[in-house]
């Protein structure tokens, strides 16, 4: 077996990433507890130059490495790009949260740091063993960052079964892997497509069998019904600084994987995961929509969004096309960057002791605070894909990506159900604008300075990506098509 | 020297810029901000004036035409133009925008700053709703004015506010997302989101039916048309009185506009086949909302009936053509009805604006819209009860006045459609009567009803002025309707010609 040097170039920001984060972690054992902003600031710089190093090495062709098992290509630049832009704005907004309750720890960041890296090798794996790693890393940081509170009952009860669910679902992945490589014989997605259409009848059998596992474990980490139960309990159990980056960038990362396993890997096999998606996304999208209204709480509220919202990201995937999967990534951007605000709403209201998760601390906010009700306002009417905030045009580009694939039925079940997830995003809006706030709540409320401008950008952008969507919709079919 | 000018586009963002700027500069200064959106919807109304002098008659091209790419991705592009039919309708929101800023001068106390900024962006989204060529913008705006509509009768509407917003939220985005289907299947077709080339779609007849109810929901849930009228008595009765003004007279114009926009040209064959249905609903909204609006005790749930029953003449005199030529096999008298429905829309949007605005007088005195609280009010307040008699004949349709126009031509068309058609067309006649008259009776007229009624003082002179202006162009239209007519001409022939051709 002979030896090269494998070219480095495609994976300089993982390396940088990696790098930072191991040497982050040294310097925060030496800081004091007064100093944790040493390790703060350190964290989002590394993702300010790893932004840049992404975007500096930008280019159209794609790049094979470390023998087949690294890629990159745009969609992996700009997916990566929107990973660090979300976790930027996660740890702008945790770190109030944080201080407040006394739990200003350098692990957070780092943590953080590392499950962002997971992230990019998710994004850029071509090899079953790579996406496996990335997605194991990825995880392992989520299960010790919800538990990181650990004086929170809560939350270790939401860690534990976080953990156990996430195992299981890793199980399952790796069952999936293994049928798939038995049947293809390598673990290169490039191979196995290639493998794949070679592939006669008799072959078919185990192979949906391999498939139906990879979609299940897909769906486990997604959070897609009938594999849900977990989203609602760990983003209301954690603490809100931790939900906020449980349910943005890693949403991304998945949408990666999903495109990497499903649509390069398996894309022979589209007539099968087809129809396992579209029973993935109806039940999302009902069970999300209508369970959603039920709730009290407004973290359970967005979990349940959230299965909606994969819903919708399902139906562009399973649409088979090119500008069905773009469609998707738009939607998944869009996505982080309006959950990234919901939540970030939440760790603005609350306080310490005091943790503003239920949807009646919204009440009278127009009173309180109008311009952060009326961020809100954006943040959720984007969520129900109103016009003209950008959520619309997500939405608009999934149902587009649906008509295409001739599954109309399809799009007419989907915004049914977006009519019936508009009743709980207004009631909110409702209870801000229309009703008065609760007692012993009257007083103002204003964000600390980073935070508010945070915020307002991130809501205002909200806005003015719908006005002028055409570039992020542009961008996103660049990475796609080309 | 305006035809090269980006008139729309101004129309369009001088309203919602102008909002936002009253909402920085008006929040904890009422008065600016009253002047200022007073400055804002003047401003606008004089850019709009434009439109009817240079307006091109004699031609159904799209006129003041602005084109810039929007979203590449998708082919959608910022295309703004105007036509016969959009024009009158886009000069109707600039006018009544003013007539509500005005209303609330007094009769808003609460955070006034943000309701005359919530008023002026549903003015601009209204102005670009009626001006897009392009769906996705098209549909952009229709959503987008939901928003502001939602927080107006949210906030300042009465005790059942949030029932009633909701409702009118929920419904309209339930028709709504239909269309957005339909409207994604074209473009598949067509390649591209410009309604002129939807127009061209040669689609058949099964894809036809179902995208006609595509439009169907959404539309008649905005028009609204019977069953779907629920919401509309309830978002009325709640709504502040500018809110019912934008409503009544803009809002429901916009569904009678996307039947002519959307539903006719598109699918004319599918509208040939579902003609009946709708000829019957149009009816059943003339005659039995109608006699739903005698037994209203609350006088802006019986206005609001009474919007819907006239409502049912726009639908009427837009679907007659389809059954005209299946009985005549000609298309004579189709252009009579259509154009009789378009002149019914910009009547009522006067008509009920000063129905509602005199309301709003009476509410602004004795906070109260139960008929019962009032009688003799003519005793103490004779010259709104002079304005009041006016647009009450007016809602009748007495001829003089606007109402009797739009209406006249469409029981004209009825005719050579079928006796009886026309027949219950023309009970409106009687029931409008009915149901106004007696409104008049048992409010204006008798003796003074109780001390309340005693101690009213007549309009000032806002009020006056507001009324002044209404009944001005309510006459001027009943009398001399010629002018609007000229400009809608042409489009409307447009239409009946293309219309004619099946596109099966």
């Amino acid at each position: 077996m002979n030896f090269e040097i494998p070219n480095f170039l495609p994976a300089v920001p993982e390396m940088f990433v990696l790098g930072m984060a191991c040497l982050i972690l040294v310097i925060d054992a030496f800081l004091p507890d007064s100093r944790r902003d040493v390790t703060y600031g350190l964290v989002q710089a590394t993702l300010v130059a790893a932004a840049g190093l992404t975007l500096w090495m930008m280019g159209p062709e794609t790049v094979l490495t470390f023998s087949d098992t690294f890629v990159k290509d745009p969609m992996a630049d700009i997916l990566k790009v929107a990973v660090y832009v979300t976790s930027f704005l996660v740890f702008l907004y945790a770190r109030p949260y944080l201080m407040e309750r006394g739990i200003h720890k350098g692990e957070f960041y780092v943590l953080g740091l590392f499950a962002v890296l997971g992230m990019m090798i998710m994004i850029s794996g071509h090899n079953l063993l790579t996406l496996y790693l990335g997605l194991e890393l990825l995880s392992l940081s989520s299960y010790a960052l919800v538990a990181f509170w650990r004086d929170n009952s809560r939350a270790t009860e939401a860690a534990m079964k976080y953990f156990v669910l996430g195992a299981l679902a890793s199980g399952l992945l790796l069952y999936g892997m293994s049928m798939i490589y038995g049947m293809t014989g390598s673990l290169d997605i490039a191979v196995i497509a290639a493998e794949l259409v070679a592939a006669d009848e008799s072959m078919n059998v185990p192979l949906v069998f391999g498939l139906v596992f990879l979609v299940v474990a897909i769906a486990f980490k997604l959070g897609a019904v009938p594999f849900h139960m977990w989203v609602p309990d760990v983003y209301d159990g954690a603490p809100t600084a931790v939900t906020l980056f449980i349910a943005t960038a890693p949403k991304i990362a998945a949408f990666a994987f999903l495109m990497r396993l499903l649509v390069e890997g398996m894309g022979p096999l589209h007539a099968d995961w087809q129809g396992m998606l579209i029973i993935l996304a109806v039940l999302s999208l009902a069970v999300g929509n209508v369970i959603a209204i039920a709730q009290t709480s407004i973290k359970r509220m967005l979990a349940y969004s959230t299965i909606a919202h994969i819903g919708f990201l399902f139906m562009g995937i399973l649409a088979g096309t090119d500008s069905g999967y773009a469609s998707a990534m738009f939607y998944v951007i869009v996505y982080a960057i309006t959950a990234a605000g919901g939540f970030g709403m939440i760790v603005f209201l609350s306080r310490k002791g005091y943790e503003a998760d239920q949807i009646d601390d919204f009440k009278g906010l127009a009173k309180r605070n109008p311009w952060f009700a009326f961020i809100m306002l954006l943040l959720l009417f984007s969520m129900a894909g109103v016009p003209p905030t950008v959520g619309f045009y997500a939405k608009l580009a999934v149902i587009q990506a649906a008509v295409g694939a001739e599954l109309v039925w399809l799009a007419i079940v989907a915004v049914i159900f977006s009519i019936i997830g508009a009743f709980y995003y207004l009631r909110v809006v409702k209870m801000m604008f229309f009703d008065d706030p609760q007692e012993g709540a009257e007083e103002p409320v204003q964000p600390s300075g980073a935070l508010a401008a945070a915020l307002s950008i991130n809501g205002l952008a909200v806005l003015l990506l719908g006005i002028f969507p055409g570039l992020l919709l542009s961008l996103t079919h660049y990475a796609i098509i080309g | 020297m305006f035809a090269d000018w980006p008139i729309l586009s101004l129309l369009i963002w001088l309203p919602i810029l102008g909002g936002f700027l009253v909402l920085a500069a008006g929040r904890d200064a009422p008065h600016v901000a009253r002047r200022l959106g007073l400055a804002v919807a003047v401003a606008t109304f004089v850019v709009s004036l434009p439109l009817w002098f240079v307006f091109e008659r004699g031609t159904a091209e799209m006129q003041f035409q602005e084109l810039a790419s929007w979203i590449p991705a998708f082919n959608v592009n910022y295309h703004l133009g105007v036509d016969g039919i959009s024009m009158p309708l886009i000069l109707l929101t600039t006018l009544i925008t003013v007539v509500v800023v005005v209303a609330a001068w007094e009769s808003v106390k609460d955070r006034i700053a943000y309701y005359m900024a919530a008023m002026l962006v549903m003015e601009g989204l209204m102005i670009g709703m009626f001006a897009s060529m392009d769906a996705v913008l098209f549909y952009v705006f229709f959503e987008a004015m939901l928003i502001p509509m939602f927080l107006v009768i949210g906030i300042w509407g009465g005790p059942r506010r949030v029932y009633a917003t909701l409702k009118f939220f929920l419904y309209t985005f339930l028709g709504s997302v239909f269309m957005l289907v339909a409207l994604i299947w074209m473009y598949i077709q067509s390649g591209s989101f410009l309604i002129q080339d939807f127009h061209a779609l040669q689609i058949g007849l099964t894809a036809q039916i179902l995208i006609f109810l595509a439009f169907f929901m959404a539309f008649a849930v905005k028009i609204p048309m019977f069953p779907v009228h629920t919401w509309l008595p309830d978002a009325h009765v709640e709504a502040p009185t500018g809110g019912s003004v934008i409503l009544a007279a803009i809002m429901l114009k916009i569904g009678g506009y996307g039947f002519l926009r959307f539903s006719l040209p598109i699918t004319p064959d599918a509208s040939a086949v579902l003609d009946t249905m709708m000829i019957v609903l149009s009816l059943i909204a003339i005659v039995y909302i109608g006699l739903v609006a005698l037994i209203q005790s609350d006088m802006k749930k019986l206005i609001a009936y009474s919007s819907i029953a006239h409502m049912g003449f726009v639908t009427l005199g837009f679907f007659l053509a389809f059954y005209i030529y299946s009985n005549t096999g000609d298309w004579e008298g189709a252009s009579l009805g259509i154009a009789g429905g378009m002149v019914q829309m910009i009547s009522h949007g006067f008509i009920s604006a000063a129905m509602f605005l005199a309301v709003g007088v009476l509410y602004d005195r004795l906070h109260s819209r139960q008929i019962a609280d009032y009688g003799g009010v003519v005793n103490t307040m004779p010259w709104f009860a002079a304005f009041f008699v006016l647009f009450a004949m007016a809602n009748t349709g007495l001829p003089g006045t606007s109402g009797f126009v739009g209406e006249f031509m469409v029981i004209l068309a009825a005719f050579k459609a079928d006796f009886w058609i026309a027949f219950l067309a023309a009970t409106t006649l009687i029931l409008a009567a009915g149901y106004t008259l007696w409104l008049v009776k048992r409010v204006i007229f008798g003796a003074v009803a109780n001390e309340n009624v005693a101690g009213l003082s007549d309009m000032n002179r806002r009020e006056f002025f507001l009324m002044g202006v209404l009944a001005f162009f309510t006459l001027l239209l009943g009398v001399w309707p010629a002018p609007l007519l000229d400009v809608m001409n042409a489009t409307i022939d447009h239409l009946v010609a293309h219309i004619a051709q099946s596109k099966l």
